[in-house]
């Protein structure tokens, strides 16, 4: 599979960005006063969960388009599960460096933040839906319950985020103000830009993983439907051969 | 439609004679789990009874759909001639009829075996009837998903769940309120119910008759 | 061309990924009872369900009572009626309640009540408050027949509807088909009871590997 210029190009630059935000995360940019180095984790958590939000952003307009009778094709299905496969993947990584985060700097694995909880959600909602493309039948029929049952998910996601959020606040105790300071620490300066590049340079990354997982699939798409030209090529022959 | 599925229900009686009983087994369950002397079984009441609730929402709607998935009833669905939204209104409010009586006798249950009384009952029946209509939309929508597919019993769940997590946070929330264990204002999240409820009706509406339409 | 119910040109139909239909011609003019028969797998099923616009068309013309297929197949399923081989019947619900829940699904006024179609399939009294699950498949034949009579359809679409019923049931069914052809109804039927089907025929078509290779008037003697 010959990769084009624009991969090639993405390539080369979210390598470059990466190991540009490597060296400012690492090297440049100042620990913080009350976290330490454990801060610069903030470098890959906020970008990682930039990403998953495109990743939903992504298969949720796919799943539109395909299911709006103008714009209807099988490449956005195709382009919705290719997206939500790096998704899961993304929003997994926000999970763990979120709860390696919570045990560096304040001992627990796991803390029921707003944000957290609601991303877990989203990562069991990434992963029922994948289960459910797993399951077959017609492509056309798969890719309409595909694009529903996306469509379905993704309109929960805000009510969930805001009914956590208000659960949350509601439950604010004084110990778990540190909490809120911790996880959304001020950034400001050298820091700031550094998350900037950091979300730069793994949007980049992620369209370049996208375009690759899709056109995987596309290839798998090709192979499948070259195999019904020659079911259909061998059935009409049945009939001569009069075996069904 | 709705009188379709009810009249099988009599007939049958799954509901009275299965998904009841274990609700009421689900209470007992918690209480061992619990230790109703540590008081803590009294603190989570509402939360229990929500999640007794949830699990007999999944056990109504697989058989909601399991009556349909015999041989050539979802054919006979569409050839009848009747509006995809109407099947879906129909099963829906087959379902929240279900889960209303089931609620019924789960509240009861609440009241009785862990000892808790009422403050608000208002505000408690008003919740109660916004998650179920919430829940017995969204239920069906995905029930309707994941019909027929060989894989449906554990689909289901994994699919349901997750999206109506909002449902039983927004419902212990409001029921605390309403049973004086919990702090906050219970209309706000009653709010958040009604959102919900609407937006899931009007989802499967328009969503049930594209997946009604697979080749069988 | 009022007259045509039944068009199809070169049409392909997909079972999964599967060319059930792989080409299909033939036209069916209004009141005509026309037998298909062939080798099983031939598409003869898949034909039947094309026509009653439940499976999609992808390639190739193909309507029915005037509406088109391939773009909008929904709206021929009230027009028509289907004998399959699955029943569909409600299993906890009784042969009065399945046909009543026909009767009141399919909106058009139907001249056919429920009790006449009881009777007319010999199912009334007893037997009618009688649950589903507990009928035998030539019961449960007869009431998915009576449901049948129930729609009041203007092209009925029969598969293998002799299977599994007595001989008391399929005097009664051939009546039937007889009756509806003489007021003016279009039948297929899919049949390996040749003898019995020929009788009502007035054509024959033969299908196999998923298209029709022969199609000739019946009472044409032709080597089958």
């Amino acid at each position: 599979m010959r990769s084009d210029v624009t991969t090639r190009v993405l390539g080369t630059l979210s390598i470059a960005a990466l190991a540009l935000l490597a060296v400012m995360a690492l090297v440049v940019t100042p620990a913080d006063v009350n976290q330490l180095d454990a801060v610069r984790l903030i470098y890959i958590h906020v970008p990682l969960a930039t990403v998953m939000y495109a990743a939903f952003g992504v298969t949720a307009v796919a799943s539109v388009l395909y299911l709006l009778p103008r714009t209807r094709a099988r490449k956005w299905d195709v382009l919705a599960g290719a997206a939500a496969e790096i998704g899961v993947v993304f929003t997994g990584l926000v999970l763990v460096t979120g709860s390696i985060w919570g045990r560096t700097t304040w001992g627990v694995w796991w803390t029921w933040d707003a944000r957290l909880t609601t991303t877990a959600v989203l990562f069991v909602l990434f992963l029922g839906y994948l289960a459910l493309r797993r399951v077959g039948g017609d492509p056309d029929t798969q890719a309409r319950r595909n694009s529903i049952a996306a469509l379905a998910a993704g309109i929960d996601l805000p009510i969930v985020h805001k009914s956590v959020e208000w659960w949350r606040t509601l439950h604010q105790k004084s110990s778990l103000l540190d909490e809120e300071t911790f996880l959304h620490p001020h950034i400001h300066g050298s820091m700031y830009w550094t998350v900037m590049l950091g979300i730069g340079a793994f949007l980049l990354l992620f369209a370049w993983l996208l375009i690759h997982r899709y056109r995987l699939a596309k290839l798998e798409d090709r192979i499948e439907d070259e195999d019904l030209e020659r079911a259909l090529a061998e059935r009409r022959a049945e009939a001569l051969t009069g075996s069904p | 439609m709705a009188g379709k599925d009810l009249r099988i229900e009599l007939r049958s009686r799954v509901a009275t004679n299965q998904v009841g009983p274990f609700a009421l087994l689900v209470l007992i369950l918690f209480a061992f789990a619990l230790d109703p002397d540590r008081g803590v079984l009294g603190q989570a009441a509402a939360g229990l009874f929500w999640v007794a609730v949830l699990f007999c929402a999944l056990l109504a709607i697989q058989r909601s759909f399991a009556v349909e998935s015999t041989d050539g009833a979802r054919d006979n669905l569409r050839l009848s001639g009747l509006d995809p939204a109407g099947i879906f209104l129909g099963k829906a409010a087959a379902v929240a009829a279900e889960l209303a009586a089931l609620e019924v006798i789960l509240g009861t249950g609440v009241v009785v075996l862990y000892n808790r009384s009422l403050h608000g009952p208002v505000l408690l029946v008003v919740t109660c009837v916004l998650a179920t209509i919430g829940l017995a939309a969204a239920g069906t929508l995905y029930g309707a998903l994941a019909a027929g597919l060989r894989v449906r019993e554990t689909l289901l769940p994994l699919l349901l769940l997750p999206v109506v997590a909002p449902v039983l946070l927004a419902a212990t929330r409001a029921s605390e309120a309403a049973l004086g264990t919990g702090s906050g204002d219970g209309w706000a999240w009653v709010r958040l119910l009604g959102v919900f409820a609407v937006i899931y009706v009007a989802f499967g509406v328009v969503a049930f008759g594209p997946l009604l339409e697979e080749s069988s | 061309m009022d007259s045509v119910v039944v068009h199809l040109h070169a049409a392909v139909s997909l079972l999964g990924r599967f060319p059930a239909l792989a080409g299909v011609d033939l036209d069916v003019a209004a009141g005509e009872v026309v037998l298909m028969q062939g080798p099983n797998g031939a598409g003869k099923t898949t034909l039947l369900r094309m026509c009653a616009g439940l499976v999609p068309v992808v390639d190739g013309e193909a309507s029915v009572l005037g509406h088109d297929l391939r773009r909008d197949r929904r709206s021929v399923r009230r027009h028509v009626a289907l004998l399959g081989h699955a029943t569909g019947l409600y299993d906890d619900l009784t042969v009065a309640d399945n046909l009543r829940f026909v009767a009141r699904a399919t909106r058009t006024a139907s001249p056919v009540s429920v009790d006449d179609a009881l009777s007319r399939l010999g199912l009334a009294g007893r037997l009618a408050s009688v649950q589903a699950f507990r009928l035998s498949a030539g019961q449960r034949r007869r009431v998915a027949v009576a449901a049948l009579l129930l729609r009041s359809a203007d092209l009925w679409l029969l598969d293998e509807p002799h299977a599994g019923l007595d001989a008391d049931g399929r005097e009664r069914l051939d009546q039937l088909v007889a009756d509806a052809a003489g007021a003016g109804t279009t039948v297929l039927v899919a049949s390996h009871e040749l003898d019995r089907a020929r009788a009502l025929a007035s054509r024959v078509v033969t299908m196999a590997g998923g298209q029709v290779r022969a199609n000739t008037p019946a009472g044409v003697v032709g080597v089958a």
